[in-house]
């Protein structure tokens, strides 16, 4: 009997994943351990006092196991029943936050519920997830259209609007993670295209002087027209749409981006993007980003070793415990860590997206899919922010950083998809 | 659909890949290949704490200890914690306005940085930091007590021999001696603290400690395997009598000249007294700079060590040496008589000599106890004149190594620095200065102690080691042992150096002339009852340009003793500058000096002569006036003569 509703219990659970989970968040209280304790500390007392992150850490991830737990025993067409309902919950959420949020570190994103202190914008991500893949999975839609499509943006783009505006722009930009999942359930590859020379158009205009870009793209303009003068002839067209991106992109440089850095964007925020793109060398602006690569660059190849570590310690790093987490495993374990550390991300990665293609049903292909890109959007950005790749936008490491919010939210993501695979034999949805 | 998407998937995943790629790339460069991170990460975190050992204690020959190793405390300011305190409650402390606060707190950021400590207040005086340590909870974590170690000095005496210590310079920094050193380290500057600053110092130890972003020092980094030890330093033991040096000190006052009093037996320097002289306190402490500049003004140069580094003509007390030249090189014997009537004219000039009977210089022990001039330029005469040197040039070059070896003309070699070498002409010298047309008339003063022969008290001390000791001395010093120590740098002081090898029966006419000097002669002065006291007074003879002119000035007093008669146990050289005869002034002075050394106390009987002599003053009343030092010189010109004469004489 006993033996029996133990196989039931964990029956179908992806033990790879699992097991990767298990060996992140480990790793993550382990950092966030090495980043505060100091020699002569009563570490038991710490951690039954609550008085430290790690301590807390541990708690909220028993939070999170038993939130996995309940999520486990949860049917999974619950999920799919609740998934509109729970992202009208968690709007309504973020528009309370904003009326009744409160401001920590110059974000006004967080709630206080008895003492604690809680992040909507991330419990959102979730919502969203389970909405987007609903939306996707639903008989009515044909993601061919440009009407659909606009709705799965639209889906994804409100919560990042209402977080734009809680000032956690950081977190507003895992949202656009999404695209990548509407890549895969059908969006043109061209928008991708046009995303990546979007990026690449903003960086030009933010390093080149507009004046010579606009020279540049009118020259490029030129060429291409001559080069393709007999397409022009044949379709009239052709020419049109040619001329359409030389003058999107010439007001693009012109105007948009520099309106956008006077008016939209914060101050500190244009300072960052500046100091990442080597515009700007105030010391002040670039002490995070230099101190971390100092931390990371400083392990070697070996690392220093666990808790030798001088940088992270002694609190040089800012943040080390959130958001600058990887400069822990960087300088305790070096490049070699640092390689095995990433290694577990993209096996996870990996094996989530094996996962989301096994699926049978729309809707728990697009949600894992999902799970994926936000993981991945949060990998990449947050690391690449520790070793000066990217502006210093102040997101999570997944399953590693310290914070509440942070965790219980990627478990749950996580444990959802765990189960909706688990019955992925049922029936479609 | 699924089937349809699946290149998408393999997209997606090359994203994910890629993005990967490049920030192992980009680690691959920062953890590897750039080296220059974990320098940076030191720099950051790495904190090189020296530790400073406890300076090496100096005892007397008593073992008493002639200065205190005291802890000060500097109070230093970190800029950046400067943060919600009371400032005028701390202004109210130091006793400064908020004017100086502002601008001491600028200066510290522009010398060192806002997180890095510099000092705010040096040295605080006691009552200051008593308060500040009652309140300095309100004052943390920007303000901090330091220690600083410092030298106090009990007795108030010996400053120019202990020397002090000061804040090493950046000049100094530069040169490769002090490599060891860094901004802001003390270390002796003069006298034996300079001398002996290697084994003083002890050795330094260093901590390496991690710091934190704010610099706050965090423990020790990798458990200490890196760290070295502070060994204190080893003390030094002096032959001085810190008592006698306190005695003399007092004895001197008003006056300018020197003590030197020597054990000859071992060459230790009992006493080494220059006076004026200062409280060595001065210049420790808090006001230390300012006390310096003032002191190195000063008309009276209490700065300048007169025992080692003033050069007198030593008068009638070069006679005993004249004396052991020619008994050495046979041209006398102790029967040696000089048909003297009231002077010498072997030469065409007329020396004048204090006696004129017939008879008083009719042997080497009278000649010496009547200061007969006569008989001993002629000495030099026949010595320089021997027929066994076969010419003057080689008689006096003779001459000249006698001196040199009785330690005149060069450094003897004392342990303080700055020690002058005196003159003592030899026959390059005398060739120069009578253009190679010269003979044994040229310099015949030297053989009473004038002319071209300089000493420092020092040496006339020493020379009279070697009368004490028939024929031998060691090097006068300070220092007999430092503790724990391979003795390497006192190797020099054992040896014995043999001068004269004369015989028993010539050394005591020389030494009986001397005892009658005291006991019958110009010395009486200097008797000590019970004690044979063996002295010659001296009476040097000195000009100087005053305005342009080459002026006669008050003789010198000197007075060079030891006793007792056998088995001596301290030669004593006195010299009071300008003030006329040496039985008036530097024969009791010496002779007190003998007696509270060989009999530890001063008889009352003599609480007269004390009285007299710390009365005396002879100092010029122009250079007296001004000079600052009266409020400077601590102990000993605070107090009255009736307070000195109560510690000696007590009832």
């Amino acid at each position: 009997m006993n033996d029996r509703q133990q196989i039931k219990l964990t029956q179908g659970i992806d033990w790879p994943v699992m097991g990767l989970y298990l060996a992140l968040v480990i790793l993550g209280l382990m950092s966030i351990f090495a980043a505060e304790h100091r020699e002569g500390d009563n570490v038991w007392y710490n951690i039954m006092h609550l008085n430290k992150n790690y301590s807390r850490q541990l708690m909220w991830w028993g939070v999170s196991l038993v939130l996995a737990t309940i999520i486990w025993l949860t049917d999974s067409k619950f999920f799919t029943a609740t998934a509109n309902l729970l992202y009208a919950f968690g709007l309504l959420l973020l528009l309370l936050v904003l009326g009744i949020g409160r401001d920590v570190k110059g974000s006004h994103s967080w709630l206080v519920i008895g003492g604690f202190q809680f992040q909507p914008a991330e419990f959102t991500k979730l919502c969203t997830n389970l909405a987007l893949a609903k939306y996707l999975s639903s008989l009515e839609t044909d993601f061919n259209k440009l009407r659909s499509r606009l709705i799965a943006a639209s889906l994804a783009l409100i919560p990042a609007a209402i977080i734009i505006l809680q000032d956690e722009t950081g977190l507003a930009l895992v949202y656009f993670a999404f695209f990548l999942v509407m890549y895969r359930e059908g969006l043109p590859g061209l928008l991708l295209v046009i995303a990546f020379s979007g990026i690449i158009l903003v960086l030009s205009a933010l390093l080149v002087d507009k004046n010579i870009l606009f020279i540049i793209f009118s020259v490029i303009t030129a060429l291409v027209i001559y080069f393709s003068r007999r397409e022009i002839k044949r379709s009239r067209s052709r020419l049109l749409l040619i001329l359409a991106v030389w003058a999107f992109c010439s007001a693009f440089v012109m105007f948009i981006v520099p309106f956008a850095f006077t008016k939209v964007l914060k101050d500190y925020q244009v300072r960052r993007i500046e100091v990442m793109l080597g515009k700007e060398n105030d010391p002040k602006a670039t002490y995070n980003t230099r101190q971390s690569m100092i931390a990371i660059g400083s392990g070697g190849f070996w690392g220093k070793g666990y808790l030798k570590g001088t940088q992270t310690r002694f609190d040089f790093v800012p943040e080390q415990s959130t958001d600058f987490i990887f400069c822990t495993i960087g300088e305790d374990f070096g490049f070699a860590g640092s390689l095995i550390f990433l290694s577990l991300f993209v096996a996870l990665l990996f094996r989530i997206i094996f996962i989301a293609e096994r699926q049978r049903s729309t809707f728990s292909r697009v949600y894992a899919y999902g799970v994926a890109s936000i993981i991945f959007f949060h990998l990449a950005i947050n690391i690449s922010m520790t070793i000066g790749l990217a502006p210093v936008i102040g997101i999570p490491l997944p399953f590693v950083s310290y914070g509440g919010s942070s965790l219980m939210t990627f478990t749950m993501l996580l444990f959802i998809m765990l189960r909706l695979d688990a019955d992925r034999q049922m029936v479609l949805r | 659909m699924s089937v349809y998407n699946q290149p998408r998937r393999r997209v997606i995943q090359m994203i994910i890949l890629g993005m990967v790629l490049l920030i192992v790339t980009r680690l691959f460069f920062l953890q590897v290949v750039e080296k220059k991170y974990s320098k940076l990460a030191d720099a950051n975190a790495v904190l090189r704490k020296v530790v400073y050992p406890s300076r090496g204690m100096i005892y007397d020959r008593k073992g008493r200890s002639v200065l205190r190793n005291d802890v000060m405390y500097d109070l230093v300011v970190t800029p950046a914690s400067v943060k919600n305190i009371d400032t005028n409650y701390l202004c109210q402390i130091l006793q400064i306005d908020r004017e100086e606060f502002r601008k001491r707190i600028v200066t510290a950021i522009i010398k060192n940085g806002r997180v890095r400590q510099s000092v705010f207040a040096p040295l605080l005086p006691p009552d200051m930091f008593g308060k500040l340590q009652e309140s300095m909870y309100l004052f943390q974590p920007g303000f901090e007590l330091v220690q600083r170690q410092i030298r106090s000095y009990p007795y108030s005496a010996a400053a120019n021999i202990l020397g002090y210590i000061g804040e090493v310079s950046p000049q100094m920094l530069a040169r490769p001696a002090y490599s060891a050193y860094q901004m802001g380290d003390y270390l002796g500057m003069t006298g034996l603290e300079k001398t002996y600053e290697s084994v003083l110092m002890g050795t330094r130890g260093i901590q390496y400690l991690v710091k934190d972003n704010l610099n706050r020092p965090q423990g020790p980094y990798e458990k200490g395997e890196f760290d070295t030890a502070a060994i204190a330093g080893k003390n030094l033991r002096l032959s001085l009598d810190i008592d006698l040096q306190v005695l003399g000190e007092r004895l001197m006052r008003n006056k300018i000249g020197s003590i030197v009093a020597i054990d000859p037996q071992t060459g230790g320097i009992l006493t080494m007294v220059s006076s004026p002289t200062f409280d060595p306190n001065l210049l420790t402490g808090s006001y230390r700079t300012r006390n310096f500049s003032k002191l190195f003004v000063d008309t009276t140069k209490p700065l300048f060590n007169r025992a080692t580094q003033a050069t007198y003509p030593p008068g009638s007390a070069m006679k005993p040496l004249t004396a052991l030249v020619a008994l050495d090189e046979g041209v006398i014997t102790p029967s040696f008589g000089y048909p003297c009537r009231g002077g010498y004219s072997g030469c065409g000039r007329f020396i004048r000599c204090t006696h004129s009977n017939p008879g008083h210089a009719s042997n080497l022990r009278l000649a010496i106890a009547n200061s007969c001039n006569a008989y001993f330029v002629h000495l030099y005469r026949m010595e320089v004149d021997a027929s066994k040197f076969g010419g003057i040039r080689k008689g006096h070059q003779r001459w000249f190594e006698y001196m040199s070896s009785f330690g005149l003309g060069h450094r003897l070699g004392v342990d303080i620095p700055g020690e002058y070498s005196g003159y003592a002409i030899d026959t390059i010298g005398m060739n120069k200065r009578y253009n190679n047309q010269w003979n044994s008339c040229s310099e015949l003063y030297v053989g009473m102690g004038q002319g071209a022969v300089v000493v420092t008290p020092l040496q006339m001390a020493n020379a009279m080691c070697i009368i004490a000791n028939r024929g031998y001395y060691y090097l006068p010093h300070f220092v007999e042992s430092i503790d724990n120590d391979n003795g390497e740098m006192l190797a020099k002081y054992k040896e014995r150096h043999t001068v004269a090898h004369v015989s028993d029966t010539s050394y005591s006419s020389v030494v009986l002339g001397m005892q009658d000097v005291v006991e019958r002669g110009t010395g009486r002065a200097a008797m000590i009852e019970g004690i044979t006291v063996c002295g010659k007074t001296g009476t040097a003879e000195n000009n100087a340009i005053v305005n342009g002119v080459l002026k006669k000035l008050k003789d010198h007093s000197v007075f060079v003793a030891f006793a007792p008669r056998d088995n001596p146990k301290i030669a004593v050289a006195v010299i009071v500058e300008n003030s006329g005869f040496g039985s008036t002034y530097a024969a009791p002075i010496a002779s007190l000096i003998m007696e509270k050394y060989l009999n530890d106390t001063i008889s009352v009987k003599r609480k007269q002569v004390v009285k007299n002599m710390l009365e005396y003053n002879t100092l010029d009343p122009v250079v007296r006036e001004k000079s600052k030092l009266d409020s400077l010189n601590g102990a000993t010109a605070k107090m009255t003569t009736d307070q000195i004469l109560n510690i000696y004489f007590r009832n």
